[in-house]
């Protein structure tokens, strides 16, 4: 993708080095991998999008003399003007201060999600991995089983049984997420055990966690962050999914699944109530998504052509 | 062979079980007992109905009951109407879910595997570029919020179709692209880097150097290969599919199977949800089951080794 002018420490050819002036410096993975993300444009623009997103998640509800909260029952439904930027709800809350707190709540939700799948899944994967043979099998089937099981399914059902709200949803969405996570990590270490690199670590007597945590899992890290990266949008989606139902975060709070469910009565008539929360959150995934896709094309050194 | 079909399906049996197991437990945990609505019910008619229901046996009891009554296809009477049975409900509205889902398939998978075949035979190519574009929006664009454009577009603004109901042929056309979407966009993109990687390969460079014409290698060799990543993920697009539905439904008032969980879950119907998760659980299972046997007719290498992909 952006292979031209690409510090490929490679070109620096018998020929070049003898003469220490053209000779390059090596890069290593990390810095390579920002070079070509930074020259793939549209992962950059994700990210800049993300950015202003994530930093008006945080300031966004304060920009206007508003909370989220309060009714403003002479205000309802109003247009969007200069008092209100985005209009108003059918109780008369300011639908700007709301469409960025609904944010914050779905990017909370995706990150916190994302951040206990990455634990548990480097945790079980590093040890199937890690071990094989017998506890390999026993491990891999439990989780191909849990695989199997519908995860929307489970986390209806424990958002039925369960108190609603914020903690039961990241819960929700962790218990079932982390699996993808496991298989990838198990996957990695599964390739890099055998190389000579542990064997070197190993023989020299480094212990099971330190062959691990410095030697194994950073040489994995790139599958790994990919995987994060996509499984930030997909536990916002499924959050959007489960408020749509009227499973997720409870009224007064919001989260842009719920205001799209409250816009879709008399939407034809207060459209702007539907479109925010929606262009929102359309736009949130579809920047991980490329933002994602983009660090894939960076990071795996298979996919370079 | 043989041996790898009674595996997976032992698999599907095993996770039923679990899944089965699973939703009986968690509708337990639940404080209180179904009947705690009805306000000044005789502690003795609460007794009688207790009974009835055979709430007053010990747990394990009414699991091992549970248990032989879901294999006998009986998911127990719903705790909101008493005079339905949630097998019954099921069969009756499980019609339309089944039409548009099933349409909804066969539409993502064949504009999905067509669109990625084009985009990696013009790889880039403007029309590469293009298919991938809208893939990657279709993938990002939940469906609901496009079941409410679409909605919106077509229905209030144009009035092509009927906003809502369920009725004529015409009534299809707008759910089934709702669900179909984000399964196109995402065959498309699996099929078109598995036909890449296909394409690039040095078999598909010695059928072309045996002077094998172009139909031929694409229809011996490229689909065929390409195609095996696409089949992994019919299981997945069941679950996409269902879990959409049930939104889309309630979008465009289809009176299917979706509708009546939404209802069940804000009625919090405990024995209706858990048929209904059972319901669906069989139906995915069933999809990756067949998926797994699909996968042993296309790659000829697992009938030889027994494992996939080994």
């Amino acid at each position: 993708m952006a292979a031209t002018g690409n510090p490929n420490p490679n070109k620096a050819t018998a020929d070049t080095a003898s003469d220490p002036t053209i000779q390059q410096k090596s890069v290593s993975l990390w810095q390579d991998a920002m070079y070509r993300l930074s020259r793939n444009p549209v992962a950059m623009i994700s990210l800049v999008i993300l950015v202003i997103i994530i930093l008006m998640a945080i300031i966004g509800p304060y920009m206007l003399p508003y909370n989220y909260y309060s009714n403003d029952l002479m205000n309802t439904n109003k247009a969007p003007s200069a008092e209100h930027w985005f209009g108003t709800d059918n109780l008369g809350r300011d639908m700007w201060v709301r469409t960025w707190m609904g944010a914050r709540i779905s990017l909370i939700v995706g990150f916190s999600a994302a951040l206990i799948d990455l634990v548990i899944g480097i945790i079980y994967g590093a040890v199937m991995g890690y071990k094989g043979g017998r506890v390999d099998e026993v491990m891999n089937k439990i989780s191909e089983i849990l695989y199997s099981i519908p995860y929307l399914l489970i986390v209806i059902l424990l958002l039925v049984v369960m108190e609603p709200g914020l903690p039961t949803i990241i819960f929700a969405l962790a218990v079932t997420g982390w699996v993808t996570m496991s298989w990838i990590v198990r996957g990695e270490i599964m390739q890099l055990k055998n190389r000579d690199f542990i064997l070197a670590a190993r023989s020299m007597g480094a212990s099971g966690s330190r062959q691990l945590f410095k030697h194994l899992l950073p040489n994995a890290l790139g599958p790994i962050i990919v995987t994060v990266t996509l499984s930030v949008p997909s536990a916002i989606f499924s959050e959007a999914f489960l408020s749509f139902l009227g499973l997720g975060v409870q009224a007064p709070v919001s989260s842009l699944g719920s205001m799209i469910n409250d816009a879709l009565q008399g939407w034809n008539l207060y459209p702007w109530r539907m479109w925010f929360p929606a262009g929102l959150i359309c736009l949130t995934m579809l920047a991980f998504n490329l933002l994602g896709d983009g660090l894939r094309d960076a990071l795996d050194p298979k996919l370079r052509k | 062979m043989v041996r790898y079909i009674a595996g997976k399906f032992l698999f599907m049996l095993v996770s039923l079980f679990i899944l089965v197991s699973l939703t009986f437990f968690l509708m337990k945990v639940i404080p209180g007992d179904p009947f705690m609505s009805e306000r000044a019910v005789q502690p003795q008619i609460k007794a009688r109905l207790m009974a009835q229901y055979g709430l007053d046996q010990p747990i394990p009891v009414q699991y091992v009951r549970y248990l032989g009554n879901v294999v006998q296809g009986d998911l127990g009477i719903s705790m909101k109407y008493q005079n339905q049975d949630v097998t019954g409900r099921i069969a009756q509205t499980f019609k339309p879910s089944l039409q548009i889902g099933i349409f909804a398939i066969i539409i993502s998978i064949i504009v999905g595997i067509v669109l990625g075949l084009i985009a990696a035979l013009y790889h880039r190519k403007l029309i590469d570029h293009v298919a991938m574009t809208l893939a990657i929006i279709g993938i990002a664009v939940p469906s609901f919020v496009l079941a409410t454009l679409i909605q919106y577009l077509f229905a209030l603004k144009l009035g092509w179709f009927n906003v809502m109901g369920f009725s004529k042929p015409s009534d299809f056309v707008l759910p089934v692209a709702a669900l179909a979407v984000q399964p196109i966009a995402f065959i498309a993109r699996l099929t078109r880097s598995s036909m890449l990687e296909v394409l690039n390969s040095e078999y598909i460079k010695t059928a072309k150097a045996k002077g094998l014409n172009g139909f031929t290698i694409m229809t011996r060799h490229v689909v065929r290969n390409g195609i095996l990543p696409v089949v992994t993920y019919v299981g997945p697009m069941t679950a996409n599919v269902i879990t959409g539905s049930v939104v889309i439904e309630q979008i465009f008032g289809i009176g299917g199977i979706g509708k009546v969980f939404v209802e069940s879950i804000t009625n919090r119907d405990y024995t209706m949800i858990m048929g209904v998760t059972i319901f669906y659980g069989v139906i995915l299972m069933l999809a990756r089951f067949i998926t797994d046997i699909l996968y042993v007719l296309i790659d000829p290498r697992i009938k030889l080794s027994g494992r996939k992909g080994a």
